[in-house]
């Protein structure tokens, strides 16, 4: 199931904004909303965040670019994460990623050339007792083995 | 009479195909027209034998599993006769490996439907705060101090010596935060709790509200697990429903309103004050100690922050369960602790029981060691900052003190099963990679030392002056250990000092880890 976003619209966004500013500490929230819509949180988006809870420019980018899971760009059309954490890695899980970078062709937290999967990494997605773990789309994988893995990996590249 | 049949509900069932088991029962009853009711439950906890699908019957509940959507027909005639079936496992209850727990916390989860709070009262819920509505503050305290409940994210402060500060600090405003950023490897607790019994964890955060007079609480939940966001935004629109939760909860003075927050991909936000910054929408930086998040805390107001399964622990304990619960456990370690047994283990998932186990039998005996076969070499004990345990020191009981004086920690209880493949200089090269990646860069050992522990550790790989630079790493080590000011920096070097102490042989160019150890 790929997500569908829209493309950014300056009057979309000030809407999300404002559904949102009235919160304590809203910059977050704000932020997912918005990246939820459109995929990412497109660079525009910033200085409006700013003005409308009425901080500077420099905070927001700053929290912008702090946290991991905030995309500067739309990701390929599917989005493959590996674990990478110890649990997984115990259990076969380096070996499934470098098998997953070999068969895509891209280092992990990069996107394939044709635009249609980015392979990222994730530091546990609390599967630790049917490692090793994977998510595609939001879709949760447990005993991941290459057999499952190889499967994703086709499905992501349909 | 339709027969009940329960599916769990919960993340790593689903991972391993819960939802299509559900969907082929289902199918299969209609067209047979058998009159069945799926109800989604959490997860008991015996991961290995997840999806793990259970039926109502005169007897008790019978499990079945691992089934797949393949066994639907099947199954389904075998729960519909109480018949024999090769996935059959016996009354639940009955299962060794469940019924050689203490479940006090985690009691309801993967019984009860996690959405339904009639379901939860009728398993002895919300008799807590029923209780601590008719206490004072100060008669709450002296129950949650008697039952030595220390916090269960890992530092195992007392919790209600942290109470105590909140509720006698006043203040116009207080704030009860719920850390729900379980992001070490190897722990699944809070998360499986969220989703199989989220109503316990509304409950002991109301209680902590009426106690220290606050009314506003936040669950700050990490975005990896969109599950656990999902179902405690269900159980706490229910609550509010049901009057549970908003003004005036139960008819009493007393107001308390609860919301939940996503993290955004941060493994710092797990540390309290990073995670305050982070709900306040700033960059999760570390804050200084003191003040204290009791005194100053979110938003500059008196705040308990507490771990998940602290919160959760706490309705057993008031519910009249205080003597009871600190009861179990040795030491200054009370009370039972839900341990994760997970990576290369055989019987991997939730083990609840009483501090005191060692960790042999819980690697060995209740785990039954790898899934690969192959020997237990190391396990690492409370993720990614806690340190590699070798099998001479599997006499270690479970307990604070026990961990510490092996220069160990038990943090948050997560249990990492490694075979003999693993090589150990890798793992702690992978600590200080972890470390360099999540460091939030406030304090200087552990936002450069992280970095030059990957380095250093590179050469001595690579046999560059292998003595020298392990000389190296054992003096950046110290400086994080003794300089940073929270635990990301200043627990990394128990990962990589208890490799290379105990698994000396692979911090080597021609690491000899593949020749056991044992």
């Amino acid at each position: 199931m790929t997500a569908v976003y829209e493309p950014w619209d300056a009057a979309r966004g000030a809407e999300i904004i404002a559904e949102h500013s009235h919160l304590e500490g809203a910059t977050l929230v704000i932020l997912h909303a918005l990246q939820e819509a459109f995929g990412y949180v497109p660079e525009p988006a910033i200085p409006m965040i700013a003005a409308a809870l009425n901080l500077s420019r420099a905070e927001i980018h700053g929290v912008f670019t702090f946290y991991h899971d905030f995309r500067h760009e739309p990701a390929g059309r599917h989005v493959l994460k590996l674990c990478r954490a110890e649990a997984c890695q115990a259990a076969g899980g380096d070996a499934l990623a470098a098998r997953a970078e070999a068969k895509l062709g891209v280092a992990i937290g990069n996107t394939t050339a044709d635009e249609r999967v980015t392979l990222e990494p994730i530091y546990c997605l609390g599967l630790c007792a049917t490692a090793p773990s994977a998510m595609l789309d939001g879709r949760l994988v447990g005993r991941l083995d290459e057999t499952r893995l190889d499967a994703l990996i086709a499905e992501a590249r349909r | 009479m339709s027969t009940r049949i329960y599916i769990p509900r919960d993340a790593g069932a689903i991972a391993v195909g819960a939802d299509e088991v559900a969907a082929a029962l289902e199918a299969v009853a209609t067209k047979r027209g058998a009159a069945i009711e799926i109800v989604r439950t959490g997860s008991r906890g015996l991961y290995w034998l997840e999806p793990m699908v259970e039926v109502a019957t005169a007897k008790g509940r019978v499990a079945f599993g691992p089934v797949t959507a393949a066994d639907a027909t099947s199954l389904l005639d075998a729960m519909l006769a109480d018949a024999a079936h090769p996935l059959r496992l016996g009354v639940t209850e009955e299962i060794p490996w469940l019924k050689r727990q203490t479940r006090l916390t985690f009691a309801r989860c993967g019984v009860i439907d996690p959405r339904s709070v009639e379901d939860y009262r009728a398993h002895d819920g919300y008799k807590g705060l029923e209780r601590a509505l008719t206490l004072t503050s100060d008669e709450i305290l002296a129950d949650v101090m008697t039952s030595g409940l220390r916090g269960r994210g890992g530092a195992g402060f007392p919790t209600g010596i942290k109470w105590k500060t909140v509720a006698q600090t006043s203040a116009d405003r207080k704030y009860i935060v719920c850390n729900a950023d379980e992001g070490d490897s190897g722990t699944f607790a809070d998360r499986m709790i969220m989703e199989g019994d989220p109503f316990v964890v509304i409950e002991g955060m109301t209680i902590a509200g009426v106690t220290v007079g606050a009314t506003k609480g936040y669950i700050y939940i990490r975005s990896e697990y969109p599950h656990a966001v999902e179902a405690m935004n269900a159980a706490i629109a229910v609550a509010k429903r049901a009057g549970y939760l908003g003004p005036r909860i139960c008819g009493s003075n007393h107001s308390f309103d609860l919301e939940v927050r996503v993290g955004a991909g941060a493994y710092v936000c797990g540390e309290e004050t990073s995670l305050l910054e982070s709900l306040e929408g700033r960059r999760g930086i570390v804050r200084a100690k003191p003040p204290l998040p009791a005194h100053k805390g979110l938003f500059g107001k008196p705040t308990v922050i507490n771990n998940v399964l602290s919160f959760a622990a706490i309705p057993f304990i008031l519910a009249g369960g205080a003597k009871a619960y600190a009861d179990f456990g040795m030491g200054r370690s009370r009370g039972t602790m839900p341990i994760q047994l997970a990576g290369n283990i055989k019987y991997g998932g939730l083990f609840e029981i009483a501090f005191g186990i060692t960790l042999g039998e819980l690697v060995d005996d209740i785990g039954g060691g790898t899934f690969t076969g192959r020997p237990v070499r190391a396990v690492q004990v409370g993720g990614p900052l806690g340190a590699y345990f070798p099998r001479a020191l599997f006499d270690t009981p479970f307990d604070y003190e026990a961990f510490a004086a092996r220069d160990g920690l038990i943090g948050h209880g997560g249990i990492v099963v490694f075979d003999d493949t693993v090589d150990m200089a890798k793992q702690a090269r992978f600590a200080m990679e972890f470390c360099a990646i999540e460091s939030c860069g406030k304090c200087t050992p552990c936002r450069i030392g992280s970095t030059r522990g990957v380095e250093t550790i590179d050469k001595i790989r690579s046999g560059e002056r292998v003595e020298q630079n392990l000389a190296v790493v054992e003096d950046l080590c110290n400086t994080m250990k003794f300089g940073s000011l929270c635990a990301l920096g200043g627990f990394t070097p128990y990962p990589v000092m208890s490799a290379l102490r105990h698994f000396k042989e692979d911090f080597s160019p021609a690491p000899e880890s593949l020749q056991a150890a044992e």
